[in-house]
């Protein structure tokens, strides 16, 4: 086993509607998705947006894509209209969560970019 | 008469997008043959309600500011070879757009026929009383600026039934843009969910322009962009029966299963129900399969049927932002960015809203409640280069204007060794969402005929 960042085996892309944020989160081998669906679940995303303080977080499962969707209410500061943050869009948001720490099982440790 | 593919291509994807972004891709449809569309997206949330201030101000202005410098270049071409333009860069005010157009195509000796969609305007004619009936936070009526629903890609396509070569919209769902030339094409029935839910996400894959072709994308070393800064914007290849194909002109940039991925989910909520006014397109069973040549095919897309409802995006008067920055250097140099925002807090009119960054330790993590200096603690102490970022909200300029003075007052009054202020001021507008019933937005369609050749 190793540990890494989720940036070494996904990508990802930010995108806002409102106050809203979505974070598609891509593995880039697909034999690395199910190390995200185990890890990288609604608890640990939640809890590494904690101090964006979401209303709720969902995440939709995209196998065919190896592939996953978040769903972060709440955490744009009012959304870009309102927003006092600079970057009020939430974009630079998708490499926080590719900032997480995960474990690859060794069989896949040569996946790791 | 239906034919079995058509091409479509994005000349840009929001309003401050390269300006020269579109002759790659006229050139790349000009050959090829078939019929071909050329979409432009430049309509983003709250530039509509900037665009209809612009009109309250000049009856004669209100659509985007740049479209002269985007029509101007392309027009002869695309009018030659057939390429129907479909932009909603008539924003606040279509039908000033489309006599502009009728301008350019003057001024060139031009023929055609100009489309100019309306409709989604709410504010005018008896949508005030949808709107007080259906959006349950409508604010006052006399702070509000614009209330836009975003209409289908039915009056589009009916515009190219009856001859348009250009249409000109207010506010459209974006891949409305792109669905309209399909429909009217390849002869696609308005309630065929499957076909209308392949020709949407297409129009989705297309409508931010490069975000699908390398842009928004490059990582050094994990995800390398070749020849980034010349990357050409999409071309989708829509077949009758559904498929389609999403590639590029020659030239930077690139497309692929990753670029195309997360095009797919840019902005998506559920993916099994991703809304337009066209269809819910269901996006669970989709999958990519990479042709080579930077050509990328999208299966697997289901359609259901369209929402009851059409979304309406209200903006309104919310009061003024303001910004203002100062730098500090070498030892200490947090610490001195840090009182000097103290100082600014306890000086500013008590009636804004503030909210300070210190740039080069942590900005855009930092939010308003003080959490994340202390979940992610940084060391303030080894920062050498820190610029102190207040950003204030405000009931009127005045307000605002008299806490940025706190910050150019820091010349002379703040912490050591502070320098490089600037400030900022913008009227800030608020907007909701809220949906209507279908039959709240009645489009029109009014055709310009230009003859001037």
């Amino acid at each position: 086993m190793a540990e890494t960042l989720l940036h070494r085996i996904a990508h990802a892309r930010a995108g806002d509607k409102g106050n809203r944020l979505n974070i598609s989160l891509i593995a880039y081998d697909p034999a690395l998705y199910e190390t995200l669906r185990e890890q990288v679940t609604v608890e640990a995303v939640t809890a590494h947006f904690r101090h964006r303080t979401p209303s709720a977080v969902a995440r939709h499962e995209l196998p065919k894509l190896h592939a996953m969707n978040f769903v972060l209410d709440g955490v744009l500061d009012g959304g870009v209209t309102q927003a006092l943050n600079l970057d009020a869009h939430g974009k630079c948001l998708s490499f926080h969560l590719l900032d997480l720490k995960v474990t690859v099982p060794e069989a896949l440790t040569h996946l790791i970019r | 008469m239906p034919v079995q593919s058509i091409r479509v291509g994005s000349g840009a994807g929001f309003s401050g997008d390269r300006i020269d972004a579109a002759q790659p891709v006229i050139r790349e449809l000009m050959t090829g043959g078939g019929p071909t569309a050329l979409m432009f997206e430049t309509l983003g949330e709250r530039t509509l309600a900037l665009a209809q201030l612009r009109r309250r101000e000049n009856p004669e202005l209100g659509y985007e500011p740049k479209l002269a410098a985007i029509l101007q270049p392309i027009l002869p071409d695309c009018l030659k070879a057939g390429i129907t333009i479909l932009g909603n860069f008539g924003a606040g005010n279509p039908p000033a757009a489309g006599r502009l157009i009728d301008g350019l195509m003057a001024k060139a000796g031009l023929n055609g026929r100009i489309a100019v969609i309306t409709g989604d305007d709410l504010l005018q004619a008896d949508g005030l009383e949808v709107l007080r009936a259906h959006c349950p936070d409508l604010p006052d009526e006399k702070l509000l600026i614009s209330a836009n629903a975003y209409l289908g890609a039915e009056p589009l396509a009916q515009a190219m039934a009856e001859g348009a070569d250009i249409v000109v919209t207010g506010r459209v769902a974006d891949p409305s843009l792109a669905l309209a030339p399909m429909i009217h094409h390849l002869g696609w029935a308005t309630d065929d969910w499957d076909r209308l839910a392949q020709g949407t996400m297409a129009g989705h894959l297309l409508e931010c322009g490069a975000q699908v072709t390398g842009g928004y994308f490059a990582d050094p070393g994990l995800k390398d962009v070749p020849n980034i800064e010349e990357a050409t914007f999409p071309i989708a290849t829509m077949n009758a029966d559904g498929s389609f194909v999403i590639g590029k002109p020659p030239g930077g940039g690139l497309v692929d299963r990753r670029t195309v991925t997360e095009q797919l989910l840019y902005e998506v909520h559920d993916p099994a129900g991703y809304l337009t006014p066209d269809v819910a397109a269901d996006i669970t069973g989709a999958e990519i399969v990479e042709l080579g040549g930077d050509r990328v095919r999208v299966d697997g897309i289901r359609g259901h049927a369209r929402p009851e409802t059409l979304k309406v995006t209200v903006c309104f008067d919310g009061g003024w932002i303001g910004e203002g920055e100062i730098s500090y250097m070498g030892p200490n140099a947090a610490a001195r960015a840090r009182l000097a925002g103290e100082m600014v807090r306890r000086r500013a009119p008590q009636s804004l809203k503030l909210r300070f960054d210190l740039i080069g330790v942590m900005s855009v993590l930092a939010d308003d409640g003080g959490a994340a200096w202390r979940d992610f603690a940084p060391d303030e102490a080894a920062a050498r280069d820190v610029r102190l970022r207040v950003a204030m909200s405000g009931p009127d300029k005045e307000s605002v204007e008299r806490g940025l003075q706190e910050i150019e007052a820091l010349y002379c009054t703040g912490p050591a060794a502070g320098g490089g202020i600037r400030l900022s001021s913008r009227r800030r507008i608020s907007t909701i969402s809220c949906y209507v019933p279908r039959a709240a937005a009645r489009p029109r369609i009014e055709m310009l005929e230009a003859r001037h050749g």
